[in-house]
């Protein structure tokens, strides 16, 4: 069964069109990165499949049920979204910012229960936060808040997981233990994601699905194989690249 | 401090306030004729007896009534507008109820006539910052926030020409009403239940109340209909606003203030903190306006002036304890 299906979508932003005609299946296990350059909306494409903002034509399917018919909170039980940005205006430690990711799971006046805790420490834990509960999120730094958005993440336990350049901020070390993290927690639990990346190289190595924006609604979709081929990215990019090999595969050098 | 201490300690604070204001004022009322007044027992002196229950009394639940409400109010637009600057009256209702009230003033109407004049008002500006912030685009927070201030700013030219129109004798009345005064207010039997409904009502949202302010992409990926909690938001917090300015006209600060000496004692999840920051305002404002109608007695000053008077200094002393609470900005 498709996680995500759209159908025939259209997005426009001002004068820029983001896709045209698009038809995507995501399944469960596949793990998606959608390419392009700045400005090409790739940030509104991830707000349009969770929701947030209306397409101009075309539908979206949560489980087979368009997304336009499901309440707020059930598309959050399934579908959940890693911000690119955030600021928050009221102080708020780490473990209550990872705990919020429990409210589509509780009734509205029920108090998070030892499990929803238990749930939101293991997330911290995944993403080697866990001697951080007590500390003030403005505290942290930009690296360590972008875990603790990855930690909050987990916590909903969606089963498609969207992320807007989820290695952000991240060094070396935690861009590859994030990234192996996601991949784990997809392949284990049958769970799908999609994201935003700038690393073509990490992007390669982490994901099996591809979806090229190239800006002007026309889209180019497959896995690496098919469409990360030199003419694509070049013209993806408008820049030229060198390919290499490497061990896990292709490298792409920009000239 | 846990929560259970806060609040034992917030209750103890309210508690001893009401004691505070019974027993204050031009007739000395002793404890022990005070517990009599309210037994029904001994031979309490009649005096003391009429003073506490007919006076006393109704002021001094007017003033708790009117502090809670502001400080609720207050608690709910700084997370609606995600701004920790704004108080209750930042959109405007305040400004609507001062223009009615000022009306009935120049036209000469009764007391009763001025609180429906003064609410109307409210609910009016409330009704027009909430029909034009909707406008053709979307709910956005910056549009409300800019048309409330630009609505305030309106009445508060009206205001102004009220003012600059109205006859001598009637000035010095309206400008304790800006000001905010309790003298003169009734049992606040209509208010107070509009603070305890209120109450529950933000208790009811509270969770959501937490995730909004994380922003409003935030609340609506974790599954929050954003436009619609921020509609009861605004429609909740600006009602209890308008029943404080009716009760007892624009008394600054307290919604300002409260929410925030709170979150300085490390109270953050507005389940907890909106009930605290009722306690807390209306033990704020009772010791307020005792402190109005006792310091320079017989005369009688805006408890308006006295809530900042007694809120600037321990507001500070616990800014400059808690700096770590907050955590410094990068």
């Amino acid at each position: 069964m498709s996680l995500l299906a759209t159908q025939a979508l259209h997005i426009t932003i001002g004068k820029t069109t983001v896709c045209s005609d698009l038809e995507i299946t995501i399944n469960s296990g596949e793990r998606w990165c959608v390419l392009g350059r700045n400005g090409t909306g790739k940030t509104t494409l991830l707000h349009t499949l969770a929701g947030l903002r209306p397409p101009d034509a075309g539908n979206i399917t949560l489980n087979d049920q368009p997304l336009s018919h499901l309440s707020r909170k059930s598309v959050a039980q399934h579908l959940g979204l890693l911000f690119q940005d955030h600021t928050d205006a009221f102080p708020a430690s780490v473990l209550e910012t990872v705990l919020t990711g429990r409210h589509p799971w509780l009734g509205p006046l029920q108090w998070e229960s030892n499990q929803d805790l238990v749930i939101a420490k293991n997330a911290l834990h995944a993403v080697d936060l866990c001697n951080m509960e007590e500390r003030m999120v403005n505290t942290l730094s930009g690296g360590e808040r972008r875990r603790a958005g990855i930690a909050c993440l987990l916590t909903q336990e969606p089963q498609l997981l969207l992320l807007d350049e989820p290695t952000n901020h991240l060094d070396i070390h935690h861009q590859i233990s994030m990234l192996n993290l996601l991949q784990e927690h997809i392949t284990q639990n049958g769970k799908a994601l999609l994201l935003v990346m700038h690393d073509l190289n990490l992007a390669v190595r982490y994901c099996n699905r591809f979806l090229l924006l190239f800006g002007d609604g026309e889209t180019v979709q497959g896995t690496a194989d098919t469409v990360l081929t030199q003419t694509n990215l070049e013209r993806l990019y408008q820049h030229p690249l060198l390919a290499v090999a490497g061990p896990h595969g292709t490298v792409w050098l920009p000239q | 401090m846990r929560p259970i201490a806060l609040f034992t300690t917030l209750l103890l604070l309210a508690f001893a306030s009401l004691l505070f204001s019974l027993a204050s004022g031009s007739v000395a009322v002793s404890w022990q004729e005070l517990l009599a007044v309210f037994t029904h027992s001994g031979t309490g002196n009649d005096l003391a007896g009429q003073v506490v229950m007919e006076l006393r009394w109704p002021r001094t639940m007017a003033a708790f009534t009117t502090g809670a409400l502001l400080a609720l109010a207050g608690g709910l637009m700084q997370v609606l507008l995600r701004n920790p600057l704004a108080d209750p009256y930042v959109l405007g209702v305040s400004g609507g109820a001062a223009t009615g009230a000022l009306l009935a003033m120049l036209a000469g109407l009764g007391s009763i006539w001025l609180h429906s004049a003064a609410f109307s008002g409210a609910l009016l500006s409330m009704l027009l910052v909430f029909g034009l912030s909707h406008g053709s685009g979307s709910w956005t927070t910056s549009r409300l926030l800019l048309t409330g201030i630009v609505i305030a700013a309106g009445w508060g030219a009206v205001i102004g020409l009220l003012l600059a129109i109205s006859p001598e004798q009637g000035l010095r009345g309206m400008l304790f009403w800006l000001m905010g005064d309790l003298s003169n207010t009734p049992l606040p039997t209509s208010s107070f239940p509009v603070l305890i409904i209120g109450l529950v009502a933000a208790i009811g949202i509270g969770r959501s109340l937490n995730i909004l302010a994380h922003g409003e992409q935030t609340a609506g990926a974790l599954g929050i209909n954003v436009k619609a909690l921020r509609s009861f938001i605004y429609l909740l917090a600006s009602l209890l606003t308008a029943t404080a300015v009716t009760l007892a006209g624009s008394i600054g600060f307290v919604g300002l203030i409260v929410p925030h000496m709170l979150r300085l004692l490390g109270m953050r999840d507005n389940r907890l903190l909106l009930p605290a920051a009722v306690l807390l305002g209306g033990t704020l404002l009772v010791v307020a306006d005792t402190l109005a109608r006792t310091v320079l007695a017989p005369r009688q000053l805006p408890v308006g002036i006295l809530t900042a008077l007694v809120g600037v200094p321990l507001f500070l002393v616990l800014l400059h304890h808690s700096r770590s609470l907050h955590g410094e900005e990068r």
